[in-house]
């Protein structure tokens, strides 16, 4: 049983995620092809509705819905030229009147997704709304670390502890992924000044980073938006830097399998302070090759995408076919 | 003008009579705009008969809080659509909040409403005027030049006025007056950018909260200021249960404060904005079951003296922008008597005092509205049906927009017929011009 949307990890729960994780493994596997492209939903289109700048978000899922070999249109809204009296609904109906399957919408207002879920008939994929959800970066986070743990030896959610570092309450990136991890049973920790939490609280928290870092198998550090600081929502870079981000210091402190994550774009100097590149457990990279992935099991479990058989060399050749 | 002039009056028959003066089943002749005879069994005679015999017959509502848009925003609400809204829901009265465009913050735009009021004749249109010039928290109106004028309401309402000094002043110079300032309490610092109550809800929605503490610091100021001064102060759409509490103690050491609370803000909570619809946004906010609970409590024992419906009509398509963008703001004086009664457990005397006398005695109009059903008194009156089922039909709202929270929900009790110094201007529940 699909659901129609997925607009929040509400719309899906812990065996929606679960599916979704073990059909993003089929997916990562089509990926792996010399030809990743498959016909899976040949004839369907789905349009990118982005209200908000993100180059990243919308290359992914408009490279996911290529290898499905869907129709895709792109409407790239900049925040700056939407006038805040523009009628979205207007907007939305127009286009589905075109022949749209998925819309995948972006927008810096929270909540618009389900706003538009009920103007259109039209499957919804939240790409991201305001402070709110991004439901399919928190998906492409559990798979890097389901997957790079599988890779170290571990397996499973239940005994997990993730901590999420830095601006919580302006940030969907945390919210969607506290509420999946927790749906699947790993324990969450945020952490940053209490300015940058969510009123009330959405897990336990602590602005003690390095009181926490011993007990932690994923660091997950979030984006500090330069604004902030410049809003005195925290005092300053430099302060923010010394208590919250990863300093070669705290890097060295890391267990040999603790994983280092960052939804991107990273700010460097601000939230972390050390190369990436240099650092065993990063695995931001993997992260933004996963993200395909689960756009494309996204796509297609929303999209009821039929025969495919991903794993069948007779339909990988069928794919060839345009 | 009126329609009784012309012949004989007409004879409410049967119903029960419920004023400030208590309940009685009596025959009501109204005649030449005013109340002609009172008593049992009242001879027709030529006058046409209205059988209200499962009916209460009351003073007309008296509404402290009413948007009616115009000038500047006729999209949303006229002064005629408002006005006939308001004869629906059984008001005689309302104040015209001032937050029009331009601002009713001079002699020339209140003479403006009031005559559209008159001219559209559904009930007495009382404009307020803006304690500041523009609404801006600047520089004081002309306090004695709009009093003369007819004002006794004034308000930045949409806004609190941010500026302790200047507020102090206002007091001190309106007070002398005999006037009243009304204020919107929101110390706006802490609410930049808010959508809705700050708490856990908006924790999950990722949206701006509106802390309870903007209200309760701007209330705790005023009953400071009134302390000082000695000038009255009316505070609006209280919200929050601290609110209610420092109001008790405000009178309890004998300020004269008073206060008013919505129907919304007694029957919804923020729960409502897990669909992220702006239907459901207003300011102040929708808040937390216990706050509700609290603010009902505070109509029930007194502390808060009158029910003010904050009617805020928004074209459909300005509900249709994402919640951050969308304006605050839903309609009320249509479901206001039948929301009320819902959700407040009292007597129907008490009900209909809280919307009748009391709240025409703050906007200074206690003269002319809230009356008691007395021979001599101006007709103005409202018959209740108060079993009558009926369901909420945003597209058969007479307002101009339809932006009621209350869509599909079943409330009992309604208005039926509205009379207006004798002139009957809705009949069977519809308006009559």
């Amino acid at each position: 049983m699909s659901a129609r949307h997925l607009r929040g990890i509400d719309d899906v729960g812990a065996d929606g995620l679960l599916r979704l994780l073990d059909l993003t493994d089929h997916m990562a596997e089509v990926g792996r092809r010399a030809n990743p492209k498959v016909p899976a939903l040949r004839g369907r289109t789905v349009c990118n509705l982005f209200f908000e700048d993100s180059t990243r978000t919308r290359m992914s899922f408009d490279t996911a819905a290529k290898r499905l070999s869907a129709d895709t249109m792109t409407l790239a809204v900049g925040s700056s030229s939407v006038n805040k009296g523009e009628s979205l609904r207007d907007t939305v109906e127009t286009l589905e009147a075109m022949g749209v399957d998925a819309f995948v919408i972006r927008h810096r207002s929270s909540g618009v997704p389900w706003r538009i879920s009920e103007w259109c008939t039209a499957s919804v994929i939240n790409a991201g709304d305001g402070w709110h959800q991004h439901p399919t970066q928190a998906l492409l986070d559990l798979y890097t670390i389901r997957a790079e743990r599988a890779a170290r030896g571990a397996e499973g959610f239940e005994n997990l502890r993730v901590g999420i570092v830095g601006d919580i309450r302006h940030s969907r990136v945390a919210r969607s992924l506290t509420e999946a991890l927790v749906l699947l049973g790993a324990s969450v920790l945020h952490i940053g000044p209490r300015t940058l939490m969510p009123p009330t609280p959405l897990a336990p928290s602590t602005d003690d980073l390095d009181a926490a870092l011993a007990d932690l198998d994923v660091v997950y550090l979030l984006r500090m938006q330069l604004e902030r600081i410049d809003s005195a929502v925290v005092p300053t870079g430099e302060e923010y830097s010394r208590r919250f981000a990863l300093t070669p210091e705290r890097a060295k402190r890391l267990g040999e399998n603790v994983l280092v994550m960052h939804p991107g774009p990273i700010n460097r100097g601000v939230e972390i302070t050390v190369d990436p590149a240099y650092l065993p457990g990063s695995v931001i990279t993997q992260q933004v090759t996963n993200g395909i992935a689960a756009r494309m099991a996204v796509l297609f479990d929303l999209l009821g995408g039929v025969d495919l058989d991903v794993g069948s060399p007779a339909i990988g050749s069928g794919g060839a076919a345009s | 003008m009126s329609r009784d002039a012309q012949g004989g009056g007409v004879l409410l028959a049967g119903g029960t009579v419920i004023d400030i003066l208590g309940e009685r089943r009596v025959d009501v002749r109204i005649s030449g705009g005013a109340i002609a005879e009172v008593g049992e069994r009242l001879d027709a005679a030529d006058d046409e008969v209205i059988d209200v015999s499962t009916m209460v017959i009351a003073p007309g509502f008296v509404d402290l809080h009413t948007h009616l848009r115009e000038p500047g925003m006729t999209e949303a609400e006229t002064i005629e659509t408002g006005s006939r809204a308001a004869a629906l829901g059984g008001y005689t009265a309302v104040v015209a909040m001032p937050n029009t465009d331009p601002t009713q913050d001079c002699v020339s735009v209140v003479d403006f409403v009031r005559a559209e009021g008159r001219r559209a004749g559904l009930c007495d249109v009382h404009p307020s005027a803006s304690i500041t010039v523009g609404r801006a928290g600047e520089r004081l109106v002309p306090f004695a030049e709009l009093a003369a004028a007819g004002v006794r309401i004034f308000t930045d309402d949409g806004s609190g006025v941010q500026d302790d000094g200047l507020m102090r002043r206002a007091l001190e110079y309106a007070g002398e007056l005999g006037l009243t300032l009304a204020q919107h309490c929101e110390v706006s610092s802490l609410t930049a950018g808010a959508v809705m109550h700050e708490g856990e809800c908006c924790s999950h929605l990722g949206l701006p909260g509106w802390p309870a503490l903007a209200e309760e610091l701007m209330v705790h100021r005023d009953i400071e200021l009134v302390r000082l001064t000695g000038s009255p102060v009316h505070l609006l759409h209280l919200s929050t249960a601290r609110s209610v509490e420092l109001v008790r103690a405000a009178k309890a050491d004998g300020l004269p404060v008073t206060a008013e609370a919505t129907p919304h803000h007694i029957s919804l909570t923020d729960e409502r904005l897990r669909g992220f619809d702006p239907l459901f946004k207003v300011n102040p906010p929708l808040r937390t079951i216990r706050d509700v609970e609290e603010v009902r409590r505070g109509l029930i024992d007194g502390t808060i003296d009158a029910i003010a419906t904050d009617h805020a009509p928004h074209p459909g398509h300005a509900k249709e922008r994402p919640l951050d963008s969308a304006p605050p703001g839903m309609l009320g004086l249509e479901t206001a008597f039948g929301v009320a009664r819902a959700h407040l457990d009292l007597p129907l005397r008490d009900l209909i005092a809280l919307l009748s006398w009391r709240p025409a005695a703050i906007a200074g109009l206690g003269h002319l509205h809230g009356r008691p059903v007395e021979v001599g008194e101006p007709a103005n009156l409202t018959v209740l049906d108060p079993s009558v089922e009926w369901t909420v039909d945003p597209d058969a709202l007479a307002s101009r927009s339809s932006n009621t929270p209350y869509r599909d929900v079943p409330l009992v009790g309604r208005p039926r017929h509205t009379f207006l110094h004798g002139d009957a201007v809705v009949r069977d529940g519809v308006a009559t011009r």
